[in-house]
């Protein structure tokens, strides 16, 4: 098996970033994902679409072995990183979280200030050399988050203390801060306005010059603005793969079609 | 009629109020409940409180004043010259009702006809032997006064008892009455019911701090008595503690509040780290199936009786710890000469507090929000990470106050204290001698024969209120903490 994903990484390396095969979620008696098999592309934005309930997060989840924090989720299959398989045994989960970065459906800041918010993760990681490093670490990624204007004055408030919207651009912010080589973002707009999403789209944009992204969105348009690559799911599987533009004109599956002119979700 | 036949009655006057209010607003209804206000049941319940509450707030108060007027009434007939002062005149009047009950029962016996007791004369009957005979002793003989200030007794609550009756039932008809006047078809007799059940729970809640109060105001009470015959520098600033009962006591608060102080901290030095680390464990590494079995099993260590930990403190830690630290020990160190010592008392009482700490800090770890940990772990942070700077944080405002519930439960414990400390007040650094505590202090000094009037028993209350008011400054100062980072965080 190691050996075939040697061969696959050098055939297309400068594509692949995460490649999916065959693989399989249970919740204890629950089967939520089927036979999955994928190829992310890197420096690209894929969007994951569904309709609900259909392993979208769940899949996402897999990719950064978050699932390992609940115990009755069960994976089986491979994922390969960069052509490593993220569960084998020799992987350290959490090395591998400070690769694959995520940003919650619910934002999540932690009751800390503004600043410590951002701060967090170069702080675990070592990624400044002094505090004048991690301040403008922490700039450039509130900056990147589309949310330094509304709190640059108020760096050391909590962060609790924000608008919803404004929590989950901290989050953003705060995945970005680590420096991570592959984003995922599961419906990371579902709490912002139109301005924010604006921004936030934005921003995934910028984003795809440096980094793999993934983004699960139960919008359509926001799926068709942001990505070039969308998968969609239906009950588990996956249905159909390919680019954005292709999925959205000329849907190869039925549920496809149905799902993306509003019949079936 | 006895206080209970009337009750009896209220309450059945007041099931046929709630059967009466009922019919009554169905029949103005013309017996379609959507014409009604309010549920017909609404209804019965106003009728029924209408009946109970003025006619058993009456029957309370009867009950409560009654006596107290008998009893200014009764006394007129003690000759002052009779007694010395408040203390032998509350014993006559105890004599008094006990003759008044004797009287009673000898009536119920048959031993005298009703007007025989009324008329009964000390010099001509024996009462002494008479009332014995029916099974009430008395001490002494009756003096002439004491029979009659009975017999007046016995006049006067049998006057009072058929007018209670009489007022109570007037009262609970008259309520019953007025409240089937008032029903018909727009009463509000849902809202009056709301009304009711507001006054229930507010009653309850004045109770709670009324007791409270209560219990304060007897404190202060006794340590102004205290205060009057013992200097309150000595008290606050005085360095032995030698209670004689003789008089010429000397009675610093000071070594026992060294001696509170110091348990104390040893017993939250031993269960904070241990709790807390025992929490940290169960609600985050544990398995579900170590932590099903370990969870209980530090709850019972909580159901343990004090004193329980007592013999435990003084059969097995004392001589332990003195086969380690003591002349022969283990360790050659001669620090220890007995059994009881500050430390002794400090381990117990930490293995006492640890299922406090624990499974208080448990459950506000577990209050934490998974997502809080998902967002750390999720950024590339161990688990040991998130919990230090996140989980941890997060949860201390409820740590903190959990902890500092423990220190008012440590400082509040005497079992321990007595069995395993010793009951030598002193001021040391060595926590290997013996020492003792503010609680132990006021067991001792009230379970003496001393007189109560006397300072060395009125002690006892100065130390409760000293004590009474660091624990109180203590939880003022956990709701500052709790609110100071809640204001932070949230
Ligand atoms: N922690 C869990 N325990 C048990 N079952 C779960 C858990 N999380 C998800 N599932 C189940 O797995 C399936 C997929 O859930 P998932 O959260 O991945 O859906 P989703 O596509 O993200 O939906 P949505 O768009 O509503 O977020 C569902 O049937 C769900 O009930
Ligand atoms: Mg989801």
């Amino acid at each position: 098996m190691y050996d075939t994903a040697v061969t696959e990484q050098t055939v297309d390396q400068t594509t692949t970033k995460i490649s999916a095969r065959n693989v399989q979620v249970h919740y204890a008696d629950t089967h939520a994902i089927r036979d999955v098999d994928v190829k992310i592309e890197d420096k690209t934005v894929t969007a994951f679409i569904g309709p609900s309930g259909c392993g979208k997060s769940t899949f996402l989840r897999t990719l950064n072995r978050m699932n390992d924090t609940i115990d009755i989720c069960r994976v089986q299959g491979e994922i390969l990183l960069d052509g490593e398989n993220i569960y084998d045994p020799k992987v350290d989960p959490v090395q591998l979280r400070a690769k694959v970065g995520m940003v919650f459906q619910k934002p999540n800041p932690f009751p800390k200030s503004i600043y410590d918010n951002i701060a967090y993760g170069p702080r675990i990681h070592g990624l400044a050399k002094n505090k004048a490093d991690l301040d403008v670490i922490v700039e450039k990624s509130l900056r990147r988050g589309a949310i330094w204007n509304e709190v640059k004055d108020r760096l050391h408030a909590p962060g609790t203390g924000l608008s919803g919207g404004q929590q989950q651009r901290l989050c953003i912010a705060r995945a970005v801060a680590t420096e991570p080589e592959v984003l995922l973002m599961d419906e990371p707009c579902s709490a912002l306005d139109p301005i924010a999403t604006g921004q936030v789209e934005e921003l995934i944009d910028e984003l795809r010059k440096n980094y793999c992204v993934v983004i699960v969105t139960h919008s359509m348009q926001q799926a068709a603005r942001v990505s070039q690559k969308t998968a969609f799911f239906h009950l588990g599987n996956l249905v159909e793969y390919g680019d954005t533009g292709e999925i959205f004109t000329n849907p190869i599956d039925p549920r496809t079609e149905s799902y993306i002119t509003g019949r079936i979700g | 009629m006895s206080p209970i036949w009337t009750l009896l009655f209220v309450v059945a006057l007041a099931a046929i109020g709630y059967g009466a209010g009922r019919a009554r607003a169905m029949r103005s209804a013309s017996g379609d409940i959507r014409n009604l206000h309010s549920l017909p049941s609404y209804y019965g319940a106003n009728a029924m409180l209408s009946v109970l509450v003025p006619a058993l707030a009456l029957m309370v108060i009867w009950l409560i004043v009654q006596p107290m007027f008998i009893e200014t009434r009764v006394q007129q007939h003690i000759p002052p010259q009779s007694y010395a002062d408040s203390g032998a005149l509350s014993l006559i009047m105890s004599d008094v009702r006990r003759v008044a009950d004797g009287l009673t029962v000898a009536v119920r016996e048959g031993v005298f006809s009703v007007d025989d007791a009324a008329g009964l004369n000390s010099q001509s009957t024996d009462i002494r032997a008479a009332l014995g005979s029916v099974g009430v002793a008395l001490g002494s003989d009756v003096e002439p006064y004491v029979l009659k200030a009975a017999q007046e007794y016995r006049a006067l609550s049998g006057t009072g008892q058929t007018l209670r009756s009489i007022a109570v039932l007037a009262l609970a008809l008259a309520g019953l009455i007025w409240s089937l006047r008032r029903t018909n078809r727009t009463f509000r007799a849902r809202n009056v019911v709301e009304r009711a059940l507001l006054a229930l729970l507010i009653m309850a809640a004045s109770i709670a701090v009324l007791t409270t109060l209560g219990i304060v105001l007897s404190l202060v009470f006794n340590t102004v008595e205290f205060f009057k015959l013992y200097p309150w520098t000595e008290f606050f600033f005085g360095l032995t503690w030698a209670p004689s009962f003789g008089g010429g006591s000397e009675l610093g608060i000071l070594p026992l509040f060294w001696g509170t102080f110091y348990i104390s901290l040893i017993a939250l030095a031993v269960a904070v780290p241990i709790g807390l680390f025992a929490a940290i464990y169960l609600s985050e590494y544990a398995s579900p199936a170590v932590r099903g079995f370990a969870k209980p099993m530090l709850e019972v260590l909580a159901g343990i009786p004090t004193i329980v930990y007592g013999l435990f403190a003084l059969l097995t830690v004392g001589p332990a710890l003195v086969a380690l630290f003591g002349r022969e020990g283990t360790l050659g160190l001669n620090w220890m000469s007995g059994g009881t010592a500050v430390m002794t008392a400090g381990l117990v009482m930490g293995i006492m507090l640890i299922p406090f700490i624990s499974s208080l800090s448990d459950d506000i770890i577990n209050s934490v929000p998974q997502s809080m940990r998902d967002g750390s772990l999720g950024l590339g942070a161990t688990k040991s990470e998130t919990i230090k700077q996140v989980v941890l944080p997060a949860a201390l405002p409820g740590i903190v106050g959990a902890i500092l519930l423990a220190a008012s439960r440590a400082i509040g414990e005497t079992m321990i204290v007595v069995l395993g400390a010793g009951a030598a007040a002193r001021l040391s650094m060595n926590p290997f001698e013996a020492m003792t505590t503010v609680t132990a202090k006021i067991v001792s000094q009230l379970t003496g024969d001393a007189d109560f009037a006397s300072p060395e028993a009125l002690v006892a209350f100065a130390l409760g209120m000293t004590l009474f008011v660091i624990t109180l400054c203590l939880n003022i100062f956990a709701l500052w903490i709790v609110r100071k980072y809640r204001e932070q965080y949230e």
